[in-house]
């Protein structure tokens, strides 16, 4: 993980990027010749302190946002690291799920803190039995999967909460859904896993009206608060039109995942983190 | 408090009413030029070669609207046709994909009114929906496109809602996406071929996209001159 990769990034988002790019935004224009200028150790923050600022959005706010994600990558990676290292915890044929998903958030941790630089918020000591509430977490695999889902599922809502706070950023809010989108597939790889060993549950998060969280568990109601929700945009998604006849009400819950605000995240968190 | 649908329909029609004030018709709309001197949105067209998405996010919601008409029709072949070996969990499954796609087809079809573009023909010749590799492939093809997309084209999104309800359906494409590859290889939902090395997924412009949405479309093809797209 290096600087190199983070303008990698940026150029696959769009490889037309400097030629397009308009008047406001002449700030990152010339990013090549700029970080030329720059002391090595510095650019990592110079270089997002400028992507912020093209876009008319606080360095303050954006780092923010990226720095709740990065405490919530934390979070997860460390859960996935301690998973992987307990020697009989996680059966051999499901270990390279949990390989590929541990590889993502450890990577999803190391490019954010390139990204903020100096900026970066250290990672807090965790307890990931949330003060005894999953206390077989590391030693009870049904356990650990249970958890991995809502940690999953949480963070899909996290980050999709916070796009709003990055509209029109091309280069931080792309990278935040790019994230999303990866979190979402492991939610889906997680329930499929638990689906396997016998757990009522879909890849998608499914519900009904009097049941939000699809899990079973309900210690972890907060992170599945409102997906039982049907309304779109001011539009009922129920009273649309299906194969046959309207649009199930399950379907119009499966079919559209909830936001989380920040403050409903750092609670849920809130137990897993010591200090 | 106005619906996001009429906020759309105003949008649309604002672009309507300068349109006539400016003496223009329908086949000035390509015009890039037209396109920039007006700074309000304006709805799809539909010209003797092409479907025109419009502009600003009536434009992206248009895209969005088109991917999803693909995806829909994919699955409703794919449930209605199925292919020879289907067990009843992978049925199930797919089953609740098209559930999913078809409701965010009308999702759009209904935010957009009359600013939609028509209903599109898929042309999927190329797929074989009674083989369950060409089935499965194709799948695996669409998520991860669909993905890309919406992650390509979230920053280009002007309104705070759209941006949001775009999030909403983006990570159940991602879902989707996971379980197709899972059924095609246990452990394949986010490898190295569709996540990089920052553990990124991917992101694809409009311009990257339409192209290969064409492609399954028989008929009129997509254009998006207001995103560089002829």
């Amino acid at each position: 993980m290096n600087l190199f990769n983070v303008i990698d990034e940026i150029q696959k988002v769009d490889p037309e990027f400097q030629d397009r790019i308009s008047p406001r935004r002449d700030a990152i224009k010339n990013i090549t010749s700029f970080g030329t200028k720059v002391a090595a150790a510095a650019l990592p923050f110079a270089f997002s302190t400028l992507f912020k600022k093209a876009y008319g959005q606080t360095t303050s706010s954006v780092n923010d946002v990226l720095n709740f994600a990065l405490t919530l990558e934390y979070l997860e990676a460390y859960f996935y690291n301690q998973g992987l290292a307990k020697t009989n915890l996680i059966p051999a044929a499901d270990k390279g799920y949990f390989t590929t998903v541990a590889g993502h958030e450890n990577a999803h941790v190391a490019f954010l803190k390139t990204v903020l630089g100096s900026a970066a918020v250290s990672s807090p000591t965790f307890d990931l039995t949330a003060k005894g509430t999953f206390a077989d977490v590391l030693t009870n695999y049904n356990t650990y999967l249970a958890v991995a889902e809502t940690f999953e599922d949480t963070g899909v809502r996290a980050y999709k909460g916070q796009a709003g706070n990055l509209l029109g950023n091309q280069i931080v809010l792309t990278a935040a859904l790019q994230i999303h989108a990866v979190e979402a597939r492991h939610a889906s790889a997680i329930r499929y896993l638990r689906a396997s060993k016998g757990v009522t549950i879909k890849p998608w998060i499914s519900g009904s009206a009097s049941v939000f969280n699809d899990t079973g568990i309900a210690a972890v109601n907060a992170s599945y608060a409102g997906e039982n929700n049907t309304v779109q945009g001011g539009v009922d998604i129920t009273t649309l039109n299906a194969v046959s006849g309207k649009t199930s009400i399950t379907a119009a819950i499966e079919s559209f995942d909830e936001p989380l605000t920040k403050d409903a995240v750092l609670a849920i968190v809130s137990p897993f983190i010591v200090s | 408090m106005k619906t996001l649908t009429q906020d759309l329909q105003s949008e649309g029609m604002a672009r309507r009413q300068f349109l006539r004030y400016a003496g223009t018709g329908a086949a000035v709309m390509a015009g890039v030029l037209t396109m920039a001197s007006c700074s309000k949105d304006h709805s799809a067209t539909v010209t003797n070669d092409h479907v025109d998405l419009g502009s600003g996010d009536i434009a992206i919601l248009n895209y969005a609207y088109a991917l999803e008409q693909l995806e829909a029709a994919f699955y409703v072949q794919v449930a209605a046709t199925p292919y020879s070996g289907i067990t009843t969990y992978e049925s199930a499954l797919l089953t609740d994909i098209r559930d999913h796609e078809v409701a965010h087809r009308e999702f759009f079809k209904a935010a957009l009114a009359g600013n939609a573009i028509p209903g599109l023909t898929p042309n999927f010749s190329t797929i074989n929906f009674s083989d369950r590799t060409s089935v499965l492939g194709a799948a695996k093809a669409f998520e991860d496109l669909g993905v890309s997309a919406y992650n390509g084209a979230g920053y280009l999104i002007k309104d705070v809602n759209y941006l949001a309800l775009a999030g909403k359906i983006v990570s159940v494409e991602a879902r989707h996406a996971s379980l197709i590859r899972n059924l095609i290889a246990p452990g394949s939902f986010a490898d190295s071929t569709v996540i990089d090395a920052n553990g990124l997924d991917g992101a694809k412009s409009p311009q990257q996209v339409v192209p290969i949405a064409n492609t399954f479309l028989s008929g009129k093809k997509l254009a998006a001159p207001s995103l560089g797209i002829y």
